[in-house]
Parts: structure tokens; sequence; C-alpha cells
């Protein structure tokens, strides 16, 4: 079978999948080096206390106990840094690496058992011992702050945005609208906990640290100015990352430390009980939001001022959560004035960060559901107030005087109005409604909603790749991108496949490996394929210029007359004539070539969720019964991975707007720490739902026109739900509240 | 005190010398050297780990290795090596079904226990048969299609 032309837009099979399948994958918990020893973390059981004393004589004595440290014995290692510069405010609430003093939340971190086997470290770490002087618990960022600690207040931010006069438009308007919404606390709670081994070869003066994902390069220059050695991080297999997992936590400065001071590799595996309350929770956040409206429905102002429960301390990812919560509010709207007043607030729970779509999954809530109050103000059709108030393609590129990620908000490109109609051909929008309505009248709890949003993907500002053919014709990818199981693997060899003139399953990719390649951003915030596939393919087309170079020489012809299809070069005119292999070309000494890829400007995707549910009277579960996401992905490299990646992010989704929190009781203490008390969605609730990618809008910002995908399927899954629900059970503007348990549902249909 | 236990593992016979509590799932991982049962939550709530012992499905985070002495068992490293699992295995390469791949081991291990016993499921009979497995990525739908895929194509002709 010959080999196609073509690999970009095509959802050929992926490149990670039989590897996985035998079992032969390797997760952190899957490495292993001689003469390790194993580490347990010591965790609070208070939410806030002060440390009057730590006794580790008992656990120090245990036969087969290697160490046990506490915060004295790390007094030279500073707190957990910020990956990117933050304000200055932030940092006296950093997370220390141990305990100094304060224990600020259920599962921080006071000392670490060092052992011989792990079953004896976590013995031996039962052993250690603390008076404490309990402290009353912080619990709520929508409560009056409090302090952190003596002399420092609980809310060290207030972020504020703003553009026009929203004043003016509030006090002329037709009718002003205001929201009072909640987004309860879940997170990403991947399959494989969270795992770190590190190693310290002392010839060479390197630690090096196994499990690392997520942003590989970030951390290493995190991790070397904290530990002032020369540290290298490796990639392996990874179980989920969703935002969560390869930001750098006190484990993983731990583990270094300790192989560097014992010179022994120190492994540690965390335990699902330990990552309920141990990794990062997110959302959290409660609006109080109000639009000004005109009497046709066209939004002329939108005021939002919102509270984000931090939690304990202020991780690497300082305040992007509101800020990007802010940053994205407005969506696919005109919005012609804006003001945004973030309350950035620690409380004594687990530390907050960024999880799937973040800042868009709770203000693609709060957007929507004004956008469904103002239909309901109005009189107007929920379908319509939203197509008045859209951005049009004829404005694109449409700048807003918003920023977030540091850079400024210019929707790049975008058809939003077609995408509408697209979506409400392919649901039914129009025949449901009634279907649904006439169920209604006939007793059921079913109807229909939806949520539009703008995703921001593709964050910059550089990606580099190297991509080498050798002797033997094996081509290899070195990019400084990550993967988390999205198929980084996979995309990446179809963009280079496509550039080069070869079978993508004959490359290999490199990624996450800093000594590897100087520099790299990783993959978050949908950038790897965006940012690094266009970084593959800039070095792909170069390694392709240095082939056809070769082999012309070869050949005695040029260049220009040459052509590489399934990694034999031959000529344009002559397809059928002399050839060269690639590996020909490239010679003894092998070929290779380097591609950079910059931006100034995020790709904004765009997309709709359309959603039919049923309410049980009696019990007040939701039923999905249909559900659509229709997404721009500008142009997607492999369709299938498309699609995958926005079924996932839905079931996320769906997990935070019906079943998954966080929840504490007013001791602090976390009441969500097994998968029988925090439920992600089973097979059970999944429903079969249909996915419309379209690409009607690639970006001009990049060669391949792509946009990212990774969280179009988690962004407005709230937003559509929520409206779905109200429309069920005929009570407009119901859902102020999510997740919508069972409990809450029950509570609306008795109010 | 630790004991002695032989028990068949993916057709080969083992010993091993442990305490008779220890789970399954850690003894095939840190003496056996078969790292495809995986740990997600150690409270069998999420079959990461999951084996078959003589041809049942078990959750081997909870199960000790003094309850399985004498017992066969299949790791998802010993799939594959008769035409009913290697359909699964190329089903599920054909749906393209993992994404980061740590919940497949056990997946495996479920969908061809259920494929075992039931060689033609309806879709509520998998679906029934793969809930107690989490998966984080939302790879559901696809497991019910490569599931039914693999027993189209295991179908006798």
């Amino acid at each position: 079978m010959s080999v196609p032309r073509h690999f970009i837009g095509r959802s050929v099979p992926r490149l990670e999948d039989e590897v996985l399948l035998k079992g032969s994958g390797r997760f952190a918990a899957d490495i292993s080096f001689p003469n390790q020893l194993y580490m347990r973390v010591v965790r609070s059981s208070n939410a806030h206390a002060r440390i009057i004393s730590i006794d580790s004589v008992a656990a120090c004595a245990t036969p087969g106990v290697f160490a046990v440290w506490t915060s004295d014995d790390i007094q030279d290692i500073p707190p957990i840094d910020f990956r990117d510069p933050a304000a200055e405010a932030l940092g006296p609430y950093r997370q220390p690496v141990l305990a100094n003093k304060t224990i600020r939340y259920v599962g921080e971190p006071i000392a670490v058992v060092f052992a011989e086997d792990p079953y004896l470290a976590e013995d031996a770490a039962e052993l250690v011992e603390f008076n404490l002087e309990e402290l009353l618990p912080l619990r709520s960022a929508s409560d009056q702050p409090g302090e952190f600690e003596e002399g420092i207040g609980s809310e060290p931010l207030v972020l504020k945005s703003a553009y026009g006069d929203c004043q003016a438009a509030f006090d002329t308007a037709y009718a002003v609208i205001e929201l009072d919404l909640t987004i309860g606390r879940h997170s990403a709670v991947p399959l494989e906990t969270r795992g770190a081994l590190a190693t310290y070869d002392p010839q060479k003066d390197l630690i090096e640290l196994f499990g690392a994902a997520k942003v590989p390069h970030r951390n290493r220059n995190t991790l070397m100015r904290m530990l002032k050695r020369e540290v290298h991080l490796h990639e392996g297999h990874v179980g989920g990352g969703f935002g969560v997992r390869g930001e750098i936590y006190p484990e993983d400065v731990l583990v270094c430390l300790a192989a560097l001071r014992f010179g022994r590799p120190v492994k540690w595996i965390e335990d699902r009980y330990e990552h309920l309350m141990a990794a990062n929770q997110s959302r959290g956040q409660r609006h109080v939001a109000k639009v000004a409206v005109d009497a046709e429905g066209r939004v002329l102002a939108l005021d939002d001022e919102f509270f984000h429960d931090q939690g304990a301390y202020v991780r690497t990812h300082g305040a992007r959560v509101p800020e990007l919560t802010m940053g994205m509010l407005p969506g696919p709207y005109q919005i012609p004035s804006f003001r945004s007043e973030a309350h950035f607030r620690l409380t004594n729970k687990t530390p907050a960060a960024t999880y799937r779509a973040p800042g868009r999954f709770e203000g693609s809530f709060v957007r929507e559901r004004l956008m469904d109050a103002v239909a309901e103000k109005l009189g107007l059709d929920r379908v319509e107030v939203r197509r008045r108030n859209l951005v049009s393609k004829e404005e694109m590129p449409f700048a807003r005087p918003l920023s977030t990620l540091g850079t400024e908000v210019v929707l790049d490109s975008g058809d939003y109005a077609l995408l509408l109609d697209k979506a409400m051909e392919r649901f039914g929008w129009t025949e449901a409604s009634s279907a649904t309505r006439r169920r209604r009248m006939k007793g059921e709890s079913v109807g229909i909603g939806l949520g539009f949003f703008v995703e921001k993907t593709g964050l910059g500002p550089t990606d580099s790749a190297h991509v080498s053919v050798n002797r033997s014709g094996v081509v290899e990818i070195i990019t400084g991108g990550a993967s988390l199981g999205q198929g980084f693997e996979t995309v990446m060899a179809q963009i280079c496949a496509e550039a080069l003139g070869v079978d993508y399953t004959l490359i290999s990719v490199i990624h996450g490996q800093t000594d590897r390649i100087a520099n790299g951003i990783g993959a978050h915030a949908s950038r790897a394929t965006v940012m690094t596939g266009n970084a593959v393919y800039a070095a792909a087309l170069n390694l392709r210029t240095k082939l056809l170079d070769s082999a012309a020489a070869l050949m005695q012809t040029k260049a220009a007359m040459l052509d590489i299809v399934d990694g034999q070069i031959i000529s344009k005119e002559n397809a059928a004539g002399p050839s060269l292999s690639i590996a020909v070309a490239a010679g003894d000494e092998g070929l290779s070539a380097e591609g950079a890829f910059h931006v100034d400007h995020m790709a904004y995707p765009y997309g709709i969720h359309m959603a039919q549910i049923r309410v049980d009277q009696g019990t007040g579960a939701v039923t999905v019964e249909r559900y659509l996401v229709a997404y721009d992905v500008g142009r997607a490299v492999n369709p299938k991975l498309v699609e995958g990646q926005i079924v996932g992010g839905f079931a996320q989704g769906l997990g935070g707007t019906l079943f998954e929190e966080f929840l504490y009781d007013d001791q602090g203490q976390p009441l969500s720490v097994t998968f029988a008390d925090y439920l992600i969605p089973t097979l059970s609730e999944i429903p079969e739902i249909d996915i419309l990618v379209t690409e009607d809008a690639p970006s001009p910002l990049n060669p391949l026109g792509i946009k990212g995908a990774g969280e179009a399927g988690t962004n407005a899954v709230a937003a559509a739900i929520a409206s779905a629900i109200d429309d069920a059970i005929g009570k407009p503007g119901a859902v102020t509240k999510i997740p919508v348990t069972p409990q809450r549902l029950m509570a609306l249909l008795q109010d | 005190m630790s004991e002695r236990f032989v028990l068949r593992v993916n057709a080969q016979e083992r010993a091993v010398i442990v305490e008779p509590d220890t789970p399954l799932l850690y003894v095939l991982r840190n003496d056996l050297g078969l790292d495809g049962p995986k740990f997600g939550c150690g409270l069998s709530q999420c079959g990461a780990c999951s084996v078959l012992r003589d041809g049942i499905e078990i959750r081997s985070c909870v199960t000790p290795i003094s309850a399985v002495s004498g017992s066969e068992i299949i790791t998802s490293e010993g799939l594959g090596s008769e035409p009913k699992s290697k359909a699964l295995q190329r089903a599920f390469i054909a749906e393209q079904v993992p994404q980061c791949g740590y919940c497949i081991s056990g997946m495996m291990i479920a969908a061809s226990e259920l494929l075992e016993r039931n060689p033609k499921p309806s879709t509520d009979e998998i679906k029934t048969a793969m809930n107690g497995h989490l998966c984080r990525c939302g790879a559901h739908l696809r497991i019910i299609r490569a599931i039914t895929r693999a027993a189209d194509e295991s179908e006798p002709a």
C-alpha cells in the first residue's frame, strides 16, 4: 500500500497506543533505580494551626528509616516560586516546602520520612507527633477578608479592568439585570496520582527529576533557582494532566533535595487520599454580575465583581485564574463597556490553580446565565439575544481593551453567526424546542439550553524544534513540548510527515526532556499543537530543503525539480525514474535543521454547547438526553483526536456541573477525599454526544491556520446545562450555583 | 511474617516471599516486575489495578496475596497472545480509545473478561460491565465502540 501524501487533516491511528495497550507504558511509579529511598509526607490534619513543636524521635528510631525532615532541616530552601513574574504583593503568600510555624490547610506537608521501603516510610510517618495551637479557619472568599498571618491580610490583590463608560450605560439602560452566581470547587483529579523520582550524580553535580510533566523546562528553571544546582527533568508517560499535574509542588523539591543530600535516588508516589487534598483544586468563585441592556436586548455594559477562593497559598500560577476569568468574560459578544473587579482571597483550603478551561468555565457560566436572564427579562428568545450581541465576521480581527496571560485580547478570526446557524441545524434546535415543550405539557421536566464561548489557545511567545534524519533514514523530532496523553507525538509526527514527505509512523518524537533541547514551554493553555506544531513544521521544511539540496547534487539536477514522497526523493517530472532515499541524501553524518515559531497574540477558537436534559422530579437527578459541541478549530491536524479532546473535556465539565465538588466542613476539614465522595462521571453518566468540528476560521497568526482544541469540551458545559435545567423545570434563572447536585435541584423544584 | 506463595502469572509459575496481607497489586508491580496493573485509588473504586483471577476480574489493590495463592493470574501484559484479546487491542487502536492510557490496563482486563463470557454484548451489557472503571480522559464512548468492534471482528464467519 502506498503511503499517502498528506498527513494533516487525517484521523490516523495514534503512535502512542500500542505501548499503552500492552501495559508497557512507563509512568512515574513504573520507574525505579537501584538503592532508592522512599519518601512519605507527613500531612496536617488541621486546617489552621500554629506549630509549637514536632516530635520525630520515634519515627527516626524506627529500623529502616533513613531520615526525617521538618522545616528546620530545609531552612536554606525558599518557598515555591511563581513560574512567571507575578505581582509583588503575592510574594508572602507562596507555599513553603514544609510548613514553617503555621499550618494552613488539611494535607499541608509538615514533615517527610525517608525509608528503605514504602511500607516502612508510611508506618514511620504515623509516629511523627505535633504539638499545635489551633486557629480559626478562613472558610469562604465571600466573607470579609481576615488575616493570612499577623499584619498580612487574606486579600493580597484586587484585580481590576475596565473599558468604555460603564456608569453611563447603567444610568441610561432600558433594563439592568443582576445575578449572584457560584461555581463550586472542583478539579482535574487525573487517574494517575502524582509521582516524582530524583537522582543525583556527583560526578556531573547534576540532579535529575523523573515524573515531570506539562512544563519541564520552566520547572527546571524554577528548581535550579531554588536548589542552586544543575537540574534536568524527564517526562515519561503521564496519566492525565488537565492543568494540575506538572506544576511544582513541595514533593518535587523534596525528592530533589533529598537525592542531592543523601546521594541516593529518592522516590515518592502520592496516594489518592493525598491527591484529593494536596494537588491543586480549582474554580471556586462567586460572581455578583450585572448587565445593562437596551430595549432590543443588546448588552451595553457588563459589570462583574467576583470573589476567587485561592485556598491556603498562592502557587506557581500566581493570580492567573481570576485574570483569565476577567479577560475572557465578554466571550463572543460585543460588550461595548465593561468593568470587572476580582477579589483574590486566601482561605484555609487546599491551594487553587488552573484546571482545564481555567477562568473560562467559570466566566462562560456567568456570561451565559446573564444572556438567558436578558432573554427572560425582555421576553426574547434565548438564541436571538445571543445573535444580536455577537461580534461579526466583518469586525475581525476584533481587539478588546483587555489582556489575558500577558497578551492583549485580539480575537483573530471567526464567523460566530455562521457557527450558530450550523449548530442550530445540527442539533435541530427549533424541533427540539417544540418537542420538549410538548413533553413538558405532558408532565415531564425536560428542556434545552445553550452556551456560546470563545476559547484562547496557542500561548506564545516562542517555540523551537529540531528535526533530523540519520543515515538509516530515521527521523527524529526534538521539541520543548510535553505529552499529557493528548496525542502530542502523533500530531507532531503528522505535521512533520506532511512537510517532509515521509510516513508519520517512522518518526520518533522527543518531548519533556530538558537535556535534549535548551528551551521549551511545554503543554498547557491549549498551546502545543499551535506553537510546537508550527515550530516542527518550520524545522521540517528547513530539513526538506537540505535533503533536496543534498539529493540534487547526488542526482545531478536542481533541487527545485525534486520532491519527497514516502521517504524517497524523486523527480517531479519523472516520478517513476531514479530516486534516492532520504537516508542516502542525509549521508553518513545525517542532516538536521532547526525551526522556530513566534507569536505575540493568542489564537481564539470558538464554539457552542447545546444540551437537552431531563430532570427526575422524584430524585433531582439530571439525565443528559442529547448534547452537541460545535467548535471551530481553524484547522484540525487529526480530527479524531480533536473529537476525543472535546468529548473528554465535556466529561470533565459535566462532572463539575452536576457531581464534583470539594466540600469542607466548618473546621476546614475536607469532605471529598475518596472516589466515593468525589464523584467523577462514569459510563452511566456520560451520554453519546455529537461533535461538529468546523474549519471556517483558520488562524491568520500561524502558517498552518491551527487553533487549539484542548479545552473546548469543558468551557461551556455548566452554561448550557444550567440553561437547559431552567427550561426543563420552567423556572428561568433558577440555577445560580453549580454543581447542580440532586439535593440542590430538589431544593430548586420545591422553591 | 513473610511466607512463600506460588501462583501462575501470565502462564508462568511464579513464587514470591511476602507478608500474607500484601496486596496482589504490590506483588505484581514490586516483586514480579509487572507494571501493567496501576495504582489508582487503593480502595477498589477505580479499576486501574484490575487483573483476571482464574478468568474473573478482580481488583488487585484490595486482594491480599494470601487469597490468590495457587490461582491463575492474567495482567494486561498477558493479553494479546490469543485471537480474542488481540482483536480487542486492535479495536482499541482503531477507535483511538486511549488518551493518557492510565486506565487502559484495567479496561482491557474488564473488556476481555466480558467478551469471554458474553461474546456479543449489547451496549447496555458493556456499560454494566465497564461501569466500575474510571477514566478521566473521557474515553468511555470509544470504549463501548471498541468492545463492540472487537466482538464483531471475533465473530465466526
